[in-house]
């Protein structure tokens, strides 16, 4: 159940080139799952700043006297994250969450390869528990284009049962990216599940891989929203539906995370012309 | 010092209550309060009914529906610009049946006071929208939005032009219901809207909606392109709050008995306090639930603490009051008080009762 809290700020840390903070959130974290994400409104009430920034849920835990908190990891890319990388410990934030759908577990014990670009590694780390829980062998492959871009490396070794990681640079393990090590790594777990989250061309290239592999993918989009409840259209992409249909979906609410194989990746920023409701398509009146 | 300051402190003879009575009459709909959603900020109520109770607001503005499904403009839609933002959405939309099926029947199950607003891209289509939606039933009123600037045609926005506002308004009116009150959603970006508001009263409109988004446009400076994929886009929020009380004092002082519902920047009670003044008898929220989805919600309630706080026992006394004339010509001792809001916690209900009219 979606909530609005009045959250403390715990913590305020770097970790390389982002900030993770920590927040009391209780009844949120409680019901958070991975993949879910939350959304902060910037700059207090009088800000000049009227949209809220979205985030997903990098981690929740039960600490005494908070009860449920979470933590988030920041890009600092503009005004809105520059001023919530500078609170400090006891400001207060208006968070609301959980929001969105969150990726979806096997039932059984199966092969999972988890692929992060960037940040987008921050919510694989709820993921690579729940799915370790259930008995899944855990891959996972990380990229930045730096060291200091990479998320959580120390972490996700102790998470993962192989852990690939690759910059663009080289400056930390294969001279690439994520996509470049992707076929082999898939065929080395015999992978029968792929997550990921990252920037758009990541996923794109992700889905494409998975598809041809024939392995089941799912992948949390970073689309730039508005409201984060899904009054505003702002955050649609083109979605291929259990009809075949393509709708402009909402990836706030019906999203973030989509099938690797239902995205029009390549649509993207367009309406498709076969989309429901396109300009000439003709629909129902 | 002003009489209420002094009797009203006096537990005994009164009992002040912090809140105002929020029922106004608009256009003969009682509503309990005066804060209605704003179209395109609030879908059809079902999100915004997660955060709060959507039936204690006065109604629920539905997004602007159009005949068909309608899958809107590409993204990027939106940008975040100072105190506000430009939205380029493009009247997406599951189409009036969808609508009615879907949308209406659930805020009718829910008991929500309801304005359907529609759009379409001609004339006739305004019509034929209207007829669905008197055949269906189960609504208030209906927000004609003639106004969107997200159409692929600027000739498009009837708003622009007194002839095409009013063409709509009339076919609007002749396919409804005649109980049925009619607003017409007009656009700041005219010469002069005292004028358009004329035409569409004369051709049917029980009252207005002001204002719907001033164009705009933001460009990129790392791509040395417009932001938006529609380029220009509807500028929202409070940056143009000072825009839509002028646009409402406007058509007030020239129109006083027609109804307004005023819209534009609103995040405060104290924020809609001003659109009452200026002579609005509702108003909607709509970029503020961006910021804060319970914002309709609060503001209603700030609004009847800031109404009590001046004085007054009902909502509905404030509006127009800031077109009255010059307090010197007000009787005294009203005219001291007229001039300071008393502290909410003194003010008397009693001693304000003389300057209800």
């Amino acid at each position: 159940m979606v909530q609005q809290i009045k959250s403390e700020v715990l913590d305020n840390r770097r970790v390389g080139d982002y900030h993770v903070l920590s927040l009391t959130a209780p009844g949120i974290a409680e019901s958070a799952q991975p993949g879910h994400f939350v959304t902060i409104a910037m700059g207090g009430e009088e800000s000049s700043m009227v949209l809220r920034r979205a985030f997903a849920i990098h981690q929740v835990a039960s600490r005494g006297v908070y009860g449920g908190t979470l933590d988030i990891a920041i890009s600092v890319a503009g005004t809105g994250t520059e001023w919530l990388a500078r609170r400090r410990r006891h400001d207060v934030l208006n968070v609301v969450g959980p929001l969105g759908q969150p990726f979806s577990l096997p039932k059984q014990g199966v092969s999972c390869v988890l692929v992060g670009g960037g940040y987008g590694s921050a919510p694989m780390f709820m993921l690579a528990q729940a799915l370790r829980e259930r008995g899944c062998r855990v891959d996972m492959v990380i990229g930045a284009s730096t060291e200091d871009r990479l998320f959580g490396v120390l972490e996700l070794k102790r998470l993962a049962s192989a852990l690939t990681i690759t910059t663009d640079d080289g400056s930390s393990g294969v001279r690439g990216t994520v996509t470049d090590v992707l076929d082999n790594v898939l065929q080395r777990a015999g992978a029968d599940v792929v997550y990921a989250c990252g920037p758009m061309p990541m996923l794109s290239e992700v889905a494409r891989i998975s598809t041809k592999q024939r392995v089941y993918s799912e992948c949390a989009v970073e689309e730039a929203m508005a409201c984060g409840i899904g009054v505003c259209m702002t955050c649609v992409l083109p979605v291929i539906g259990a009809d075949g249909a393509t709708r402009m979906v909402r990836s706030c609410v019906e999203g973030p995370v989509f099938r690797g194989d239902r995205v029009r990746w390549r649509d993207i920023n367009t309406i498709p012309a076969d989309a429901i409701g396109a300009p000439d398509s003709g629909g129902e009146s | 010092m002003s009489a209420a300051v002094v009797t009203g402190g006096d537990p005994d003879r009164h009992q002040p209550t912090e809140h105002a009575d929020t029922g106004v009459e608009l256009a003969g709909i009682g509503l309990p309060s005066p804060v209605l959603t704003a179209s395109g900020c609030a879908a059809a109520g079902r999100e915004l009914d997660a955060f709060f109770d959507i039936t204690e607001l006065g109604a629920i503005v539905t997004k602007s529906i159009m005949l068909k499904p309608r899958a809107g403009r590409a993204t990027p839609r939106m940008s975040e610009t100072p105190s506000g933002m430009l939205n380029s959405i493009g009247l997406q939309g599951p189409g009036i049946d969808a609508f009615i099926e879907n949308d209406l029947a659930w805020l009718n199950e829910r008991g929500a006071r309801t304005i359907v607003s529609i759009a379409g891209e001609t004339v006739e289509e305004y019509g034929r929208l209207a007829a669905k939606l008197r055949s269906t039933g189960g609504f208030d009123a209906i927000e004609v939005n003639i106004s969107c600037p997200n159409v692929a045609d600027r000739g498009q926005v009837f708003a622009c032009r007194a002839e095409s506002a009013a063409q709509v308004v009339q076919t609007v009116r002749r396919s409804s219901d005649s109980r049925i009150p009619i607003f017409a959603k007009l656009s700041p970006d005219v010469t002069d809207i005292v004028e358009i508001a004329d035409a569409v009263i004369r051709a049917g409109a029980t009252g207005l909606s002001l204002i719907n988004t001033l164009l705009g446009l933001v460009i990129d400076t790392t791509t040395m392109r417009p932001t938006l994929a529609g380029t220009t886009g509807g500028l929202s929020g409070p940056a143009i709050r000072p825009v839509a009380l002028r646009c409402v004092w406007q058509v007030h002082q020239a129109f006083p008995t027609i109804p307004i519902i005023g819209m534009g920047g609103i995040r405060s009670g104290r924020d809609a306090l001003e659109f009452l003044l200026a002579g609005a008898t509702a108003v909607s929220v709509g970029t503020a639930v961006f910021h804060d989805p319970s914002a309709p919600r609060r503001i209603h309630t700030e609004l009847a603490r800031e109404v009590r706080a001046r004085g007054f026992d009902r909502v509905q006394d404030v509006i127009g009051f800031a077109h009255r004339a010059d307090d010197r010509d007000v009787p005294s001792p009203a005219s001291a008080q007229h001039a300071t809001p008393a502290p909410q916690e003194t003010s008397s209900l009693e001693d304000w009762d003389f300057i209800t009219e």
